[in-house]
């Protein structure tokens, strides 16, 4: 007996995991480059976490303050707290450490986008229809986790920009109707700065939202597997199949292949691009301030909406709304709860409550894409705003002008683009065309006897995707699951 | 990749498209091993990062290439299709977990008078689940009054950066400084801008402007009203302050009232005085709480 046939034996006759070991090696998943996005935001995960615990190793999350006598020349002979301290040596005197820090920065800014167009793939696909509606929800907290991993990350080295970050998080909170203030002296310790936020947020970046988060890309994966992946219409592919490849080995090569294109990128990023050099903002002193001052993307968009409100301020009772309460609050709660019940709005437009396994195409579903594009537009408007200090700079217009346009286009912009999208998926629909490769309408043609005539353009089938009318019911060029391989021993 | 012409070309077996792709696998796999034999050179060398993110973006790129040409040449990759089955345990699988979750149980639950019981039960699960909440409370302190009061008293002498008291005449014209509570440099609640403005310039209340030594020295607190950033840009021509964070703007001579950005209140003056040996000194604590909002801010 060879080793692996005895450590086969040796595992099956003690747990009897062989047969089902043979049956996830040869599930089938189906092949799609957009499918890869969702694999590409793991990987970045994997990175995540090696290059993470690295960096647990080292640094210190302590905010009591000590003399800096390290190997940043600029910075010798101040007070600078622990935790500061701790990553410059990180940076600067642990070998590789600053790669693997500036690594870590990195996949958490690919992790974050990767799961943004994952999430966006799913919902412009229609991939999130019943059965997949609880894995869409898994899928938004997951995003909303990342979120938070990463804006307690960048919090950790106590550098300026990042206290200021602090600073505004706590001002959010404080915003919170009836209960913030208490809130937000519980979860800072006390009026800001209070120096326990720093431990604090330590716990919340490497245990509590981790552990949280790992839990749900165990069930998000499971029910990923159980459910079968969903597949684009094409020949032999139906509601009651998956075509594709298998797990093992095809599947899996391609995988180990994705992870380590994405870890090379994202080690070249580490290596080559410098990011977030704490050294550069300083230490946090509360009364110091950087400019610009923009946090890290994904949180750009809730910063551009601080930006972009007015000084709406109220009272009711005597008791005060603040100002940050409709764009910090109501605006995000608002944009993910619509995100998070979509599955359950789009069911009450439709009326389709029916098991989908056959993905959309963008065009099938224009109210959807429509609300889709329009959402994204508002995103992109106020991520945009966040960097308006920069872009005035940039373009040489007024930080005001450019303030008072985007509220504009935050208005009136999702309407627009919103109808556009839906006329031209409409069309789409109907014409059968593809937006890039043939124009809709009507062609001018020469007729035998020397007229002319117009005649519509022929709906051109796309190759091999199978969305010709005639596609769907051609016989399947795929082998059924049973012959694929021969029978195992 | 069956095509026997192809086949026949390569005498083991391998089609010359396969003997190229190991070819290109090898090739794969040798930078990957270079590449970490590169690194091996670099740490021990003392490490560079740029030559270490080179390095290992190259060795992992190779890797995955080699992995995948594989995956794409030498397996078999046919599409095969398999079915899917029902999710649904249907109708009579539920009726049996029912039944299964409620063989014991029912029959305890429906009982009339048990269903006292199942009440005492939730009370104590409630009562003792807010306990459990209780030690969350040690978090920090209950807010209190901190969020209305600073370090500035009446009478605190007014120091800079550094701890130094300012003389009453030696702020140069449109000059501003970052001012603290004697004693208390870096508290964060109490930062204020000190500003020298023209005499007459001021558009204050009476009783305001009272709080201004010569109608020209006069102090804001530094942390914006909107989000609590220091209000750290003052721009002399227009008088103005700018919250880099936001750009919220705040007109100083008019009792840096918003004129412009998100913020919705002024920020709060300290009112000041000079004591008998010409420094500046507090006359009392800022008119108003400092920083964002808050929930109960109009009741101090």
């Amino acid at each position: 007996m060879s080793m692996l046939e005895r450590s086969v034996k040796y595992v099956d006759e003690r747990l009897g995991a062989a047969s089902l070991a043979r049956k996830t090696l040869r599930k089938v998943f189906p092949d799609h480059w957009s499918f890869l996005l969702g694999e590409i935001a793991l990987f970045c995960l994997v990175v995540l976490i090696f290059t993470g615990v690295f960096l647990t190793f080292f640094y210190t999350p302590d905010a009591r303050l000590l003399t800096y006598e390290g190997a940043y020349a600029p910075l010798r002979g101040q007070e600078i707290s622990a935790a500061y301290e701790s990553t410059l040596r990180l940076s600067f005197e642990v070998r590789a450490g600053l790669i693997m820090r500036q690594t870590h920065h990195w996949a958490a800014l690919v992790f974050v986008a990767a799961i943004v167009v994952h999430l966006c793939r799913v919902f412009f696909t229609g991939a999130f229809r019943r059965p997949r509606e609880l894995n869409w929800v898994i899928g938004v907290v997951l995003l909303l986790l990342a979120m938070a991993e990463g804006l307690t990350g960048y919090s950790l080295p106590d550098d300026l920009l990042s206290g200021i970050g602090l600073r505004i998080v706590n001002a959010v909170v404080l915003a919170i109707p009836v209960v913030g203030t208490w809130i937000a002296s519980l979860l800072f310790g006390g009026e800001f700065p209070a120096p326990d936020i720093i431990a604090r947020l330590f716990v919340f970046h490497v245990m509590l939202l981790p552990a949280v988060l790992l839990g749900l890309v165990g069930l998000h994966v499971a029910i990923l597997v159980l459910q079968k992946h969903t597949q684009f219409p094409g020949p032999g592919r139906t509601e009651r199949n998956v075509v594709g490849k298998r797990l093992w080995p095809e599947q899996t090569f391609k995988s180990v292949g994705l992870l380590m294109f994405t870890t090379a990128v994202l080690a070249g990023l580490g290596g080559l691009a410098q990011i977030n050099p704490v050294w550069q903002y300083g230490p946090y002193e509360p009364f110091n301030v950087t400019s610009p001052a923009q946090p890290d993307w994904y949180i750009g968009f809730l910063d551009g909406a601080l930006r972009l409100a007015g000084p709406w301020s109220f009272q009711i009772f005597g008791y005060e709304i603040s100002e940050l309460f409709l764009p910090a609050i109501v605006v995000p709660g608002i944009a993910f709860g619509i995100i998070t019940l979509w599955p359950w709005v789009e069911r009450r437009f439709t009326k389709d409550r029916a098991e989908h396994h056959l993905l959309d195409r963008p065009r099938d579903a224009p109210l959807r894409t429509a609300t889709g594009v329009a959402g994204l537009w508002a995103f992109f408007v106020m991520f945009l705003e966040g960097g308006n200090d920069i872009f005035g700079v940039l373009l040489d217009v007024s930080v005001e002008s450019i303030t008072r346009t985007l509220q504009v286009a935050f208005v009136v912009g999702p309407v627009v683009v919103g109808a556009a999208t839906y006329f031209i998926c409409r069309s789409l629909k109907t014409s059968q065309l593809h937006p890039a490769k043939a124009n809709a309408g009507l062609s001018l043609r020469r007729t035998a006897a020397g007229g002319y005539e117009t005649a519509p353009l022929d709906p051109t089938p796309l190759e091999g995707d199978g969305h010709g009318d005639g596609d769907r019911s051609r016989p399947t060029a795929a082998v059924p699951a049973s012959e694929g391989r021969p029978p195992a021993p | 990749m069956d095509d026997p012409q192809r086949r026949a070309l390569a005498g083991d077996g391998l089609t010359a498209e396969q003997r190229r792709a190991e070819r290109r696998i090898a090739v794969g796999l040798v930078i990957t091993t270079l590449c970490g034999i590169g690194l091996f050179v670099v740490y021990f060398g003392g490490g560079q990062t740029q030559l270490e993110g080179v390095l290992f973006a190259v060795a992992f790129a190779s890797l995955g290439y080699a992995v995948v040409v594989w995956a794409e040449k030498l397996l078999d990759a046919r599409e095969v299709s398999e079915d899917r089955h029902e999710l649904t345990s249907g109708p009579a699988g539920r009726q049996a977990f029912g039944d299964a979750l409620g063989e014991e149980a029912g029959p305890l639950l429906r009982h009339p008078r048990r269903s006292f019981l199942v009440r005492l039960l939730g009370a104590a699960g409630g009562a003792l689940g807010l306990a459990l909440f209780l030690p969350a409370l040690s978090l920090g302190p209950a807010p209190g009054r901190s969020l209305f009061e600073t370090g500035w008293r009446r009478g605190k002498k007014v120091v800079d950066e550094n701890g130094r008291p300012i003389a009453f005449d030696e702020l140069p014209d449109d000059g501003y400084l970052t001012v603290f509570p004697e004693g208390e440099v870096g508290r964060s609640d109490s930062q204020a801008l000190l500003i020298k403005v023209p005499r007459g310039s001021l558009q204050l209340p009476a009783d305001r402007l009272a709080a201004v030594p010569g109608g020209t020295h006069v102090a804001y607190s530094k942390i914006c009203s909107h989000a609590g950033c220091p209000v750290g840009l003052y721009r002399a021509q227009t008088r103005s302050l700018i919250c880099p964070c936001h750009q919220s703007q705040f007109d100083v001579l008019n009792g840096c009232k918003p004129y412009f950005g998100p913020a919705a209140r002024p920020l709060p003056q300290l009112p000041l005085s000079v004591d008998a040996e010409g420094n500046l000194v507090a006359a009392g604590d800022f008119y108003e709480p400092v920083g964002p909002s808050f929930w109960n801010r109009g009741r101090s």
